[in-house]
């Protein structure tokens, strides 16, 4: 079980342009940080370089946990690849449905895929209203319902580590009141977000600035 | 394992929803071997002989028609991200993708090319060797592919790329299938060249997922 990510002093460029320099940032269980800053600062590329897509220039990024985990011990450093297999959701720009597939196919993939479990899945279709949506065709979906849809997969299947990329753009008052529970409940489960925003993410958090265009 | 047939589940219904892949792909390959006759006379003498190569030619290019699907669609509405951090490595997933493009494209079209053959006057006692050669070719065809699909992933009008990048490939499959159609066509034993054939195959089945996955994390960087 992943409990603490430690990024430590990490550069990322993308092409030829340097997005950031020695970047260091812990982020303990039941913690988040919110990463600010302009357009093309590099916010998502952290993201992904956390999720194992982007190669970092220098730097590391530690998984650590395991069962020795606890209040202030790390636990064991965890092998990144498998800490990402069954510790991380990711939840990006795109939100990875088929168009021509049901929103219940997608869904039923998608939880399955990360290791969700019946009952869980049953509780995020009741939690965020999905009952409805589930038989329409995901092309005939607005931003916010597909936003909601991979919410959904969030607490479907349970992950350590939530990075989240402008999560709440899409959504209106409601369901945005209802991200913020899920954050809040997933911080107090011993869970962490590392979330890309531009307004204040709704849960405590410590921000993270990457500021403007290097 | 479940995660294997979460996945394996999902690329059969995708291949076979929405645009009807091996429908199509059998089309395309009869539509061909229609070509054939009007291209270089009706005449059996000309045809008969070629009837194997021609077949086999066919079965390469309808091959190639849902290559373009089976990465760069994941790539472009982000699947290939939750892909990557499924319970699987990215290698398992690519010989699960291949296996799935097998059962979906290479096996219909197995069934579709003795009829291609025999139309174009191979003799009808090769039917069973002709399908058994395409199916086991098939599989070469889909993994082969598959590295090329990924190879080409990003790239603008990856479409010709993928097969620009895989027909090579596809050469040595071809060559052996081929010949052990015209070698049972002359009264020899063909198991040679099906032996042969079915090593390409292994040997592609190995390397495909693991160049394959690189390739992906590449494209995903």
């Amino acid at each position: 079980m992943l409990k603490t990510v430690d990024i430590q002093s990490l550069s990322l460029s993308r092409g030829e342009r340097v997005l950031f320099h020695g970047l260091s940032v812990r982020l303990p269980a039941g913690e988040a940080v919110a990463l600010t800053g302009a357009n093309g600062a590099g916010k998502t590329s952290l993201l992904r370089a956390v999720a194992g897509f982007i190669r970092p220039d220098a730097g590391t990024i530690t998984f650590s946990g395991g069962p020795n985990a606890g209040p202030g011990l790390d636990g064991e450093t965890l092998e990144p690849e498998t800490a990402r297999r069954d510790g991380v959701h990711l939840l990006g720009h795109l939100e990875g449905l088929k168009p021509t597939r049901t929103a219940r196919q997608e869904f039923d993939f998608q939880t399955a895929w990360l290791g969700g479990t019946g009952a869980a899945r049953e509780a995020a279709v009741a939690r965020l209203s999905l009952k409805p949506l589930l038989d329409l065709e995901t092309r005939k979906l607005s931003a916010g319902q597909k936003r909601r849809l991979s919410l959904a997969r969030l607490i479907a299947a349970p992950r350590a580590l939530w990075l989240l990329d402008e999560p709440l753009a899409p959504l209106d008052e409601r369901w945005r009141t209802v991200a913020a529970e899920l954050m809040t409940a997933h911080l107090a489960s011993g869970g962490m977000i590392l979330a890309a925003v531009h307004d204040p993410l709704p849960v405590p958090a410590r921000n993270l600035d990457l500021g403007g265009l290097a | 394992m479940r995660a294997v047939r979460v996945l394996f589940g999902r690329e059969l219904s995708l291949a076979w929803g929405g645009g009807g892949g091996p429908l199509l792909a059998c089309g395309f390959m009869l539509c061909l071997t229609a070509i054939l006759p009007l291209a270089a006379g009706g005449d059996p003498r000309v045809l008969a002989p070629a009837a194997s190569g021609a077949s086999w030619m066919a079965l390469a290019l309808a091959s190639l028609l849902s290559l373009e699907r089976l990465f760069e669609r994941d790539l472009e509405d982000g699947a290939l991200d939750l892909l990557a951090l499924g319970p699987l490595p990215l290698e398992a997933t690519v010989a699960i993708k291949a296996v799935a493009q097998w059962l979906a494209t290479g096996l219909p079209l197995a069934l579709a090319a003795p009829v291609a053959a025999l139309a174009l006057g191979q003799p009808a006692h090769l039917i069973g060797l002709t399908a058994l050669a395409a199916a086991i070719g098939g599989l070469g065809f889909a993994f082969t592919g598959a590295l090329g699909a990924a190879l080409a992933l990003g790239a603008r009008r990856g479409g010709l790329l993928i097969a620009v990048v895989v027909l090579p490939l596809f050469i040595p499959p071809v060559v052996f299938g081929a010949g052990a159609l015209t070698r049972a066509a002359n009264g020899q034993d063909p198991a040679s060249a099906l032996a042969l054939l079915a090593a390409y195959v292994l040997f592609a089945m190995v390397i495909a997922p693991v160049a394959g996955a690189a390739a992906i994390r590449n494209a995903q960087g």
